[in-house]
């Protein structure tokens, strides 16, 4: 649709007449891939990037068509994703990192996903089809590059990422190699990887083509039981701790960067994945409320009690579970539903705290 | 005779509806079985929500988004404005009370598709969301039918139960149900502002106001929308229109205030006293909701219409479970009933609605005592201090 189109639809006049479902909801009547305010894409096609893994997770990069609604991404930066999944009607929404370079409004973006074994939305979307339609967020996250490529400059940069962790520095590097002069990044950057085995890397006939283009950035691949060390890091980059850092992976492997950067270092960036949470079963661990920063030893009480026990004050009507005042959002952890006894441990799920009750470590927002 | 509620510890505590016996007594033992029975209800209807549930709830707003679209359209052929106004009245009770009232219960949060959910979703009429939430779904569902405490429409304007104490203002009790029909929209939207609280002193300035920006909001959005943006956009036709959109409005008003007041208000629903239900287990909660509600008899589309609201006492013990699961529920509940003696509120609207306007009228002149009645005030109370 066109920018006026687009624009008038998406006035607070059009919100009023179409209120309460709003436009984007008389539009996709007609045609999916219309919308005025939310943000949604079509798949357009899927590529499995590891055919010749073996007893490793399905990797596929899928490219998708966003409405004209997608207003770009900064390379580095990640979407969340929502989809219905078959025989549930259960919309489950997760963050992917965007893999392609950065986009302008409406362009197609790729999102490389690992089907991990415990990730219903990871699985259904590696295995989807295209054409399928999925619910988008703009693009979020500071994970990003701060300076065009167009602009040659001295600084030198440093990218290190772990298994899945390439997709958001893979996008970095497409985008100064797309965007700098004759295919060359234009400042020096040092790209170390970490990846299973050499047939668990994904990219991996890009990355060679990268590793020998004259193009300003060198590419160091480590698999198997290489570990990052901060010894390695310093041969390549000596003076490391004053270089702007990129890093992004699994948790163990950003504690070691921390340490090697030393805490609070405004040079590095870092992104990293939660490793699933799993049900102690019983009381115990801790409960955090992020927002107010208090935490606790979890006493196996509903959340509402444990946090007014903490001196919070929370929203609440019922305490029963009827009214839904009390909603907050578990981030983290798995929780109990004390009426029906069922255990969740989705992230970023919305909880009733006053009939709920935390099983283990368990984070709310609130 | 007297019916005695109980407490957790069995002891008898307060006295309920004594000029009713049709009430059966349970003992606490009872009370708890009989919640664990409706817990079992609602926890076999909640794991088997799926995928028919959201097609149901998707399909009902295509439906009323098809009947807008038409009602808005058919404007523009001035012949056709009683279609017009047909189809929109259509299309507002559908969304208001199978849609907004039900989203806004959190009854398909569990989707978590944001378009259906009870914390983003606000309706198309005056009431704004956020304060309809607070009255209802909290205070009215969790202490229905408590004089002094259930604030559901009604109790603030006008005289529905015998233990409201007679003022000479309740002579007019049939007129101000006549307007608050006609203009429910608006009482609903004002209901929240609890002016009778504001005079009283039980509300302080400040919370008014807190309560009274939203509700303005929402008044101009929706006068914007129905009255101003609508009829302007059918031109020459402008006052067609907007006398249109002000018809559907009032037919809508005219329908939700008959299937809401046959709710709570048809004759045998108990009303109850906070003493009543100081500490009440689940189970003695399940209970009061199923005595202070009333279900009204009809046919498919007839409860799609209502938003399942004519199986108010299914409404009443599981709120938040979609209303379109309320007719299979009610079939074990009434079997439930049989089992405990409980008397199963129930009949076509024209009866259930002519009782309600009898007692209207009725409680318009003030109540004559009846010597039958017993005193058991007194040793409840005594009761009470000593728990």
């Amino acid at each position: 649709m066109g920018t006026i189109t687009t624009k008038l639809l998406g006035s607070k006049a059009v919100a009023a007449l179409t209120s309460p479902h709003g436009v984007d909801r008389y539009l996709e009547m007609f045609n999916p891939m219309w919308a005025a305010t939310e943000v949604r894409a079509r798949v357009v096609s899927i590529h499995r990037e590891n055919p010749d893994a073996v007893g490793s997770a399905p990797v596929a990069t899928l490219t998708l068509q966003p409405t004209s609604t997608w207003r770009g991404h900064r390379a580095g930066q990640y979407v969340q994703v929502g989809v219905e999944l078959p025989g549930s009607a259960r919309r489950m929404t997760r963050c992917f990192s965007i893999s392609s370079a950065a986009s302008l409004p409406g362009e197609r973006i790729t999102l490389t996903i690992r089907a991990n074994d415990e990730g219903q939305v990871s699985k259904f979307l590696v295995n989807a089809q295209p054409g399928q339609m999925l619910h988008l967020s703009q693009a979020e996250g500071e994970f990003t590059l701060h300076e065009s490529a167009a602009t040659p400059t001295n600084n030198h940069l440093v990218m290190i990422s772990g298994g899945s962790g390439i997709t958001p520095v893979m996008a970095q590097i497409r985008t100064l190699l797309r965007d700098g002069y004759d295919g060359r990044a234009n400042r020096k950057v040092t790209f170390i990887h970490f990846a299973r085995s050499e047939q668990d890397q994904i990219f991996a006939e890009e990355l060679a083509a990268v590793a020998e283009g004259d193009n300003h950035i060198d590419v160091h691949l480590h698999y198997g039981d290489a570990t990052f060390s901060e010894f390695e890091l310093r041969r390549l980059v000596p003076d490391f701790k004053n270089t702007d850092t990129w890093a992004c992976g699994p948790g163990g492997l950003i504690e070691l960067i921390r340490a090697a950067y030393g805490e609070e270092n405004p040079r590095l960036r870092v992104e990293f994945f939660k490793p699933p949470a799993f049900s102690t079963g019983a009381a115990g661990g801790d409960v955090s409320f992020t927002r107010s920063g208090e935490s606790a030893e979890n006493t196996g009480a509903t959340l509402l009690e444990q946090a007014e026990a903490l001196g919070l004050k929370p929203e609440f009507g019922c305490r029963m579970g009827i009214c839904f005042s009390c909603v907050k959002t578990k981030t983290d952890g798995t929780v109990r539903n004390v009426l029906t006894g069922e255990e969740s441990s989705l992230p970023d799920e919305e909880v009733r705290i006053c009939v709920t009750s935390p099983v283990g470590d368990c984070s709310i927002d609130l | 005779m007297s019916n005695t509620l109980t407490t957790k510890n069995g002891k008898p505590r307060a006295t309920v509806a004594a000029s009713d016996p049709k009430i059966p007594n349970l003992t606490p033992e009872q009370l708890e079985e009989f919640g664990d029975e409706l817990d079992a209800i609602r926890q076999r209807i909640l794991a088997d929500l799926g995928e028919e549930d959201a097609a149901y709830i998707r399909k009902i707003v295509k439906r009323q988004q098809q009947f807008e679209i038409a009602g808005r359209a058919l404007f523009y052929l001035p012949p056709a404005w009683p279609l017009a106004v047909a189809a929109l009245s259509v299309s507002k009770i559908l969304e208001n009370m199978e849609i907004g009232h039900n989203v806004m219960h959190g009854q398909y949060d569990w989707m978590g598709d944001p378009k259906l959910n009870s914390r983003i979703y606000d309706w198309d009429t005056m009431a704004p969301g956020e304060n309809w939430k607070y009255g209802h779904n909290y205070i009215h569902h969790t202490y229905t039918n408590i004089l002094g405490k259930d604030r559901d429409i009604g109790y603030g304007i006008l005289r529905m139960d015998e233990d409201q104490k007679w003022r000479p203002y309740y002579l007019g009790n049939p007129l101000y149900a006549f307007l608050l029909m006609i203009f429910f929209e608006e009482g609903v939207a004002l209901h929240d502002l609890e002016v009778d609280r504001i005079k009283t002193g039980e509300r302080t300035w400040e919370e008014t106001k807190k309560v009274g920006k939203p509700i303005i909001r929402k008044v101009r959005k929706q006068v914007l929308k129905d009255y101003v943006l609508f009829p302007a956009l059918t031109g020459p036709f402008f006052l067609s229109t907007l006398a249109g959109n002000a018809v559907a409005n009032i037919v809508r008003n005219i329908w939700s205030f008959n299937i809401i007041f046959c709710g709570h208000f048809p004759a045998g629903v108990a009303t109850f006293t906070e003493e009543e239900c100081e500490n009440e287990t689940r189970g003695h909660w399940y209970y009061r909701q199923l005595l202070g509600s009333a279900n009204i008899t009809g046919g498919k589309l007839f409860h799609i219409m209502s938003g399942n609201l004519s199986h108010q006492i299914e409404h009443h013990l599981f709120p938040d479970i979609p209303a379109r699961r309320y007719p299979e529920a009610a079939v074990e509940v009434r079997a439930l009933c049989e089992k405990y003696g409980i008397e199963y509120n129930t009949g076509g609207l024209t009866k259930q609605l002519w009782t309600v306007a009898r007692k209207i009228l009725r409680l318009s002149l003030p109540t004559r005592t009846r010597n039958t009645d017993p005193a058991p005030a007194a040793p409840a109370d005594a009761d009470l201090v000593a728990a």
